[in-house]
Formats: structure tokens, sequence, C-alpha cells
């Protein structure tokens, strides 16, 4: 059995590029895309008062 | 022939560098030099169009018509925003996954497919432009229509990129599943893989925008929503621009580090910065949007705000850390006399090292500053669509990214290519030539922008409302601009002139451009537990901070000056 | 290194002045957030987006209807070398009221009076392609887009004469497209 170094958890997450581009694909598309998109389908008919 | 992806296994197509000691797979070295000279190449015709736009927007000379200027306006965006970048992003990245790493690269067939899509595609977009069927602008804004070959082009380079990212990303995979290395991959490739996590978000909009759009202009399908066009498109735009800073970040490590010695001073606040990239820099899209209609308040202030300024606070920590590695370096050289003794030592004759250290300061005192105060949902009231918003891209996509990779060039001639440069002496002058006129450049269009004086348009004095102060600034643009694309053009002559005629380097080392040698005495390493030791750097970046403040409440009090608006 | 792989853990917790540094710009960042919500509640100059969907068409009837019931004038600049431009109707809105200014290829239509200290909707929109709302010399500047009602509500604070230009692209006459507000 190797003796295995202590990886801090923060580590264990930069190292993981499949984690990061999940996370980097999602965070955005939900934050400016879709939020941006709905914010646009929600736009009311014009009154022209 | 081995199907191993280890550099080092018998039969795998690689050779050892003869300057650095490192493995080279030959299949990413190919790839390397086709995407880096076909870069180079859309530099050059970019850069062309810059000059003929500088100075046509210099009032006194004026030099295109209408016609012309707003169809060399949209090619000399595409092809330096899109085709140059893209391609010698692609080069880059080709590097990253396989050296670092000791890996070869995935597939040669997949790169071979992705490097003639984005050529295609480049070539047809540049094509239909130049014949005039897609005067559009390089946002090609609906209800603005362009010729299909337009859209097609756009949507071959953007799926051609993806698969070279691919190629990365399964390079990534299969080096680290064969041992290729053990460990954790080194900062430049972290950087890189950023940068290609960002590319997948930027060309995924850059689909969902484009192929309905090209579905329209072929009479297909209905016309796309202008205001959902602008939503997606800048998915694409902006965050394309953002695979550009995480590009440049890694490359000032790299240069950094291959000119003085340079290391991360803390890996795991560098890497968090470029997660920080990762998960947040891609919102800030939204800063083209911050005065349309449809948009509200909340979603323009998060989006634009990098999500309460964490993306900010990254591109402050490498403003730190890329300068604190640099000094740590000559400390441990022996350079140690005062604040900032060591920057006299410095390597300022090597163009690589001097092109990186211009790129850090423009980019972050002039693009980062002006950046994030134009971002602002308020201020953009009084910024949306002047020169102002050209005169901080400029400084961010031009004198930090592009000035950065052309300091690469001055390293991946001789180490890729292997030759050695011709003209040594006016390389070593180059960087300065092209940052010196880009500033200039930017300067002239800010100031102008702050007058009122629009972007993207081909003539002030119609409109009556401009006076001899805006004349002057547009005529430092044209200036700053002439003298930006001599230094282009010197760029350009010197790498094709030294592939062609460049002294041959095989079997031995490049020659060297020049690196500080250490002193007698001093160690490496031996400020390693020393966490005050970078002086100068903390004093820059305090000085920074300071510009920062002072430029953003500026602008906050010119705003507050015009009349009040909802 | 930067170019070799790490075999040793590499997680330290930052300290010294890199420690400083993050401090000084993550309070930095946090006066930053504060400003735009500040700035929305307490500041007078917000662009909040105030939109609503319409055609064309309707937008155009709209802004007919207005200049009729409101004309107060006649713009002339004969001298003019866009030919849209060498005579505007000039229109006031009620104080406190609506008014409408559309932009077309290549002029803004129509020319506004306005009252100094009176809040007004401006109700923005195109009838063709995008357009830049781009008030100078205030320099103020708004996206026009076809199919969106743009509502600035708006307070004029400064009298004179004051030119619209358009700074977003909309063609060859894109340079010679320009608009007027006067306020007294």
């Amino acid at each position: 059995m190797k003796n295995e170094p202590k990886i801090h958890p923060w580590q264990k997450l930069l190292d993981n590029p499949w984690l990061l581009l999940v996370l980097g694909v999602l965070i955005p598309i939900l934050s400016y895309t879709a939020w941006g998109w709905i914010e646009l389908l929600m736009t009311k008919p014009a009154l022209l008062p | 022939m081995s199907s191993s992806h280890n550099l080092s296994a018998p039969g795998t197509p690689g050779r050892v560098c003869g300057t650095t000691g490192l493995g080279v797979c030959l299949d990413a070295q190919r790839f390397i030099k086709l995407n880096a000279v076909v870069g180079i190449v859309f530099l050059l015709l970019g850069g062309i169009a810059a000059l003929l736009l500088a100075l046509t927007r210099w009032q006194t000379v004026h030099l295109l018509p209408a016609d012309w200027f707003y169809r060399i306006l949209t090619f000399h965006g595409i092809n330096m925003l899109i085709l140059w970048i893209l391609f010698f992003e692609v080069a880059i990245l080709c590097f990253a996954c396989t050296t670092p790493l000791n890996a070869r690269l995935y597939s040669r067939k997949v790169a071979w497919v992705s490097f003639l899509m984005m050529l295609t595609g480049g070539v047809m977009v540049d094509y239909i432009i130049l014949v005039g069927q897609a005067d559009v602008m390089m946002t090609s804004y609906l209800p603005l229509l362009a010729h299909p070959l337009f859209y097609l082009g756009i949507i071959l380079v953007a799926v051609g990129t993806l698969i070279g990212v691919f190629n990365f990303f399964a390079t990534l995979y299969v080096a680290k599943r064969d041992g290729a290395y053990t460990g954790s991959m080194p900062i430049v490739t972290f950087g890189a893989l950023a940068a290609a996590i960002i590319a997948v978000v930027t060309l995924l909009h850059g689909a969902i925008v484009m192929i309905p759009t090209f579905t329209y202009s072929m009479g297909w399908t209905a016309q796309p929503d202008p205001a959902w066009y602008r939503l997606i498109w800048w998915g694409l735009g902006h965050q394309s621009q953002q695979v550009n800073v995480c590009a440049m970040v890694a490359v000032w490590y790299l240069i950094s580090h291959i000119t003085v010695g340079a290391k991360p001073i803390n890996e795991a606040v560098c890497r968090s910065a470029f997660v920080l990239y990762i998960l947040f820099i891609n919102l800030a899209s939204a800063h083209h949007l911050l005065v349309d209609p449809g948009v509200g308040a909340t979603w323009k202030i998060w989006n634009t705000s990098y999500a309460m300024y964490l993306a900010v606070l990254a591109s402050m920590v490498h403003g730190f850390t890329v300068p604190a590695g640099i000094e740590l370096a000559m400390r441990e050289k022996g350079y140690n006399s005062g604040i900032f003794g060591w920057v006299s030592a410095l390597p300022w004759k090597n163009p690589a090292f001097a092109a990186t250290v211009l790129s850090v300061v423009i980019f972050g005192f002039l693009g980062g500053i002006t950046g994030v105060t134009l971002g602002t949902q308020q201020i953009n009231i009084i910024a949306h669509n002047t020169l102002r918003i050209p005169g901080h891209f400029h400084v961010t996509v031009v004198g930090g990214t592009t000035l950065a990779f052309m300091g690469l060039a001055y390293y991946v001639i001789p180490l890729i290519f292997q030759r050695d440069f011709i003209f040594r002496g006016v390389a070593r002058l180059q960087p300065w030539l092209f940052g010196i006129g880009i500033t200039l450049l930017a300067f002239g269009m800010s100031f102008a922008g702050s007058m009122g004086v629009s972007r993207r348009s081909w003539d002030i004095d119609a409109q009556g409302v401009y006076g001899p102060a805006a004349h002057l600034w547009l005529g430092v643009l044209g200036i700053g601009g002439t003298l930006a694309f001599t230094g282009l053009l010197v760029f350009v002559l010197l790498c094709v002139g030294t592939l062609i005629f460049g002294k041959k380097i095989e079997g031995r080392a490049m020659a060297d451009w020049g690196t500080p040698t250490a002193l007698a005495g001093s160690t490496p390493g031996s400020l390693a537990h020393d966490h005050y030791a970078v002086k100068g750097t903390m004093v820059l970046t305090l000085v920074f901070l300071a510009c920062f403040a002072v430029y953003y409440f500026a602008n906050w009090k010119a705003l507050a000056d015009v009349w009040p608006v909802r | 290194m930067s170019l070799r792989p790490l075999t040793a853990p590499w997680f330290h917790a930052p300290a010294g002045f890199e420690k400083i540094w993050l401090g000084c710009a993550i309070l930095w960042c946090f006066v930053m957030s504060l400003m735009m919500p500040y700035w929305h509640f307490r500041g007078k100059q917000n662009s909040t987006g105030e939109a609503y969907t319409v055609t064309p068409a309707a937008f155009m009837a709209r802004v007919d209807k207005f200049v009729a019931a409101n004309q107060v004038g006649t713009y002339k600049n004969p001298s003019s070398a866009n030919p849209l431009l060498q005579e505007l109707p000039i229109v006031e809105p009620p104080a406190g009221g609506d008014a409408y200014l559309m932009g077309r290829m290549w002029m803004w239509y129509p020319a506004l009076r306005l009252r100094l200290g009176e809040t007004y909707r401006i109700h923005l929109s195109s009838v063709d392609l995008q357009h830049g709302f781009s008030l100078q010399p205030l320099n103020m500047n708004f996206q026009v887009l076809p199919g969106y009602d743009h509502v600035l509500t708006i307070t004029p604070t400064s009298k004179g004469e004051f030119t619209i230009v358009c700074n977003e692209f909309c063609g060859l006459g894109h340079s010679n497209m320009s608009g007027k507000i006067f306020v007294e």
C-alpha cells in the first residue's frame, strides 16, 4: 500500500477538470442566458397610452 | 506505432527540445505550426484593415468612402476578434496539453478536421465580406442581414474550434488515464483548461444564435427576435474574449517562467483565480446589454458584476501573482536591493519579456479599470456605443492578449519551428512600438468617446455637434493606429522572414534573448517561506487600486451630471 | 514549476503580502458590488430596461397620432445634407406625459420640445433596424430595437438644443442620422 499524501479538498476540486467543465457551462447558461431569455419572453405588450 | 499517449513511450512520435529538455509531440508541433501561421496571416489582414480604418476615423485623412469603411470595419472585427485569436489559441491548446504533461495529442485526424473547418469558415467569411455581401459589422445585429455564407462561415469556424477544444480535453483525459503524468497539471495547462472550458460555453452560444440566423437568411425560417439575438450573440461575442483573457494569463505565467524563472507564488491562489474565471467571467456578457430594453435592472446588475465582482477579483489576483512571481524569482537570484532594485535587472531586451510586461500593465491599468467602470450598469449610459468602448477593448484584446501572443511567438518560432529570429535588434523594439501605438490609439478613442463621438461611424462632421477637441483625439487615434500597424507589420515580417531565412536550430539550444543570471551566493527557493518578500509588487498593486478608485468614482460623478433617467 | 506537473500536494493558504492584497481586492469588490444597487435606489440615472413588445406599424401609428395632437412648430434646416432632416415637426408632450420617438433609416422623428424640470416618459422604438439613441452633448446612450417600445422616464435638467445622434450601425446613411430635442 503506497503512503498517499493527504490532499486538501479544495485541491481535489481544482484537480477535477470535468467538474469544472460542468460548472463552467451550467453557471453562465443559467445566470446569463436562461435568465435573460426568460426576461425577454416575459416582456408585456405595449399599451401605448 | 505506439498506442500509448505517453510521450516517453517507445514508438511515440516525439522529440526532445534542445533548449528546455522537454518532450515535444510531433503531431502537436505540426498543428501548432499550422494554426500559428494561419493565425498570423489573419492578423496581417486584420491589421491592414485597421490601418485603413484608423486613417478614415482621423477625419483630416478620411481615407475610405462610407461603404468601404463599414465593409472593412466588419472585416477587421472578424479577422481580429475571431480568426487571428482563435487560430493562435488552438495552437496554444495544442502545446498546453502535450509538452507540459509529457503527453501526445489525442488525434491527428480530429486536429485536421478542426483546422480545415476553421480555415474554410474563415476564408468563406472573409470572401463574402470583401465582395460586399455582409456589411453588417462583426456583430451582424438582426434585422441587418448578410448573405448566408457569412453565417455559415462563422458556424464552420465555431464548430471547427469546438472540435479542436474536444481534442484538448481528450488529450487531457488519456494523458491522465495512461499515466503520461502524475499529480496536478501545471499552471500553464490549467490556464489553458480554463480557456477551453469557456470556449465550450462560447461556441455553444455561437451555434444557438448562428444556426437559426443562417436558416432565416436562407429563407427557411422566421426572423429571430432582435433582442434575443443580442443576448445570445454576446454569449458568443464576449465569452470569446474571456477565452482570450485566460489564454493571455496562461501565457503570462509561461513567459515569466521561461524568461525569468518565475513560478506561481501560491498555486492555490493562482488556480482559484482561474476557477473564478471559469464560474463567473461569462456572466459579464451582460455588459453589452446594459442600456437595452427588455432585460431588467436586476439581471443587468447581477450579471455585469460578474457575480459581485468575483471574476474581477480573479483578475486582481493574477495582477498580483504574475509580477510577484517575477519579483520573487529576481530576488532569489540575488537582485534584492530596495523595493524596485530588481526592476532594472529584468531582461528588458528580451522581446517576449517586454511584451509580457507591457501586456500586464496595459491590460491591468488601462483595460481592466476602464472595463469594469464602463461595464457598470448606470455608467454605461454615458458610454454605450461611443468610442470609449473600442478604446477599452483595444487595450484588453490588443494591448493585452495580442501583445502577449506576439511575445510568445518569439519563443514558439525558435522552439517549435526551430529557427532563430532574423533582425534580432528590430525584434527587441517591436513590442514597444506596438504597445505604445495601441495605447495612443486607445487614448484617442477613449477621449473622443467621452466627448460623445460614436463608434462604428464613418463621419462625425455631418452631425455638427463635435468640436476641435474631438477632432484632435481622432487625430491621436489615427497616429496611434498607424504606429500600431507598423508594429504589427514588423512583427509579421519578422515571423515570416524568420520562417524562410532564419538559421535552423537542430540539436542545439535556441539563441538566448536574454535572461537574468543568478548572482553569486544566491540560492533558488531561498525566499520560499518569506511571505513579505514582494514589496515592489505590493506597492504597484496598491497604486493600481488607487487609480482604479479614482477613475471609477470620477465616472460616477460624470454620470450624476446628466439628466435623471430610469 | 509552471511547466511541469506538481507531484506533491500544493494547497497552502495565502499568507503575507498576497493575503493583504487579497483582502484589499475583496474589499474593493465589495464596495463596487454595493454601488450599483445603491444607485438603483438612491441615484438618479439608471437603465432599468423598461420595455414592451410592439409592432413597427403600431408604433408608427402611435407616433403619427402623437405628432398630430401635440405639434407646436416646425424645425427647418434647409441646408442639411440629409433630406429627411430638412424639415421636422416639433412636438411637445404634456407635462408628465408620454412622448413617442421613432428611429428609422436615417432620422429620429419627430423633434421634441420639453420643459425644464418636467418628467416625461419617452417611448423609443425603431421601424426598421437597430438604432442607438445618443443624446449630445450630454452623451446619454440607449439601445433602440424594432419590436420593442423602450421607455425612458427622463427629466431634462438643462436648457438648450440637443442633438440625437445614432450610434448603432444602420446602413450607409448612419452617420447622417440625426434628431433634435429642445428644452425650454
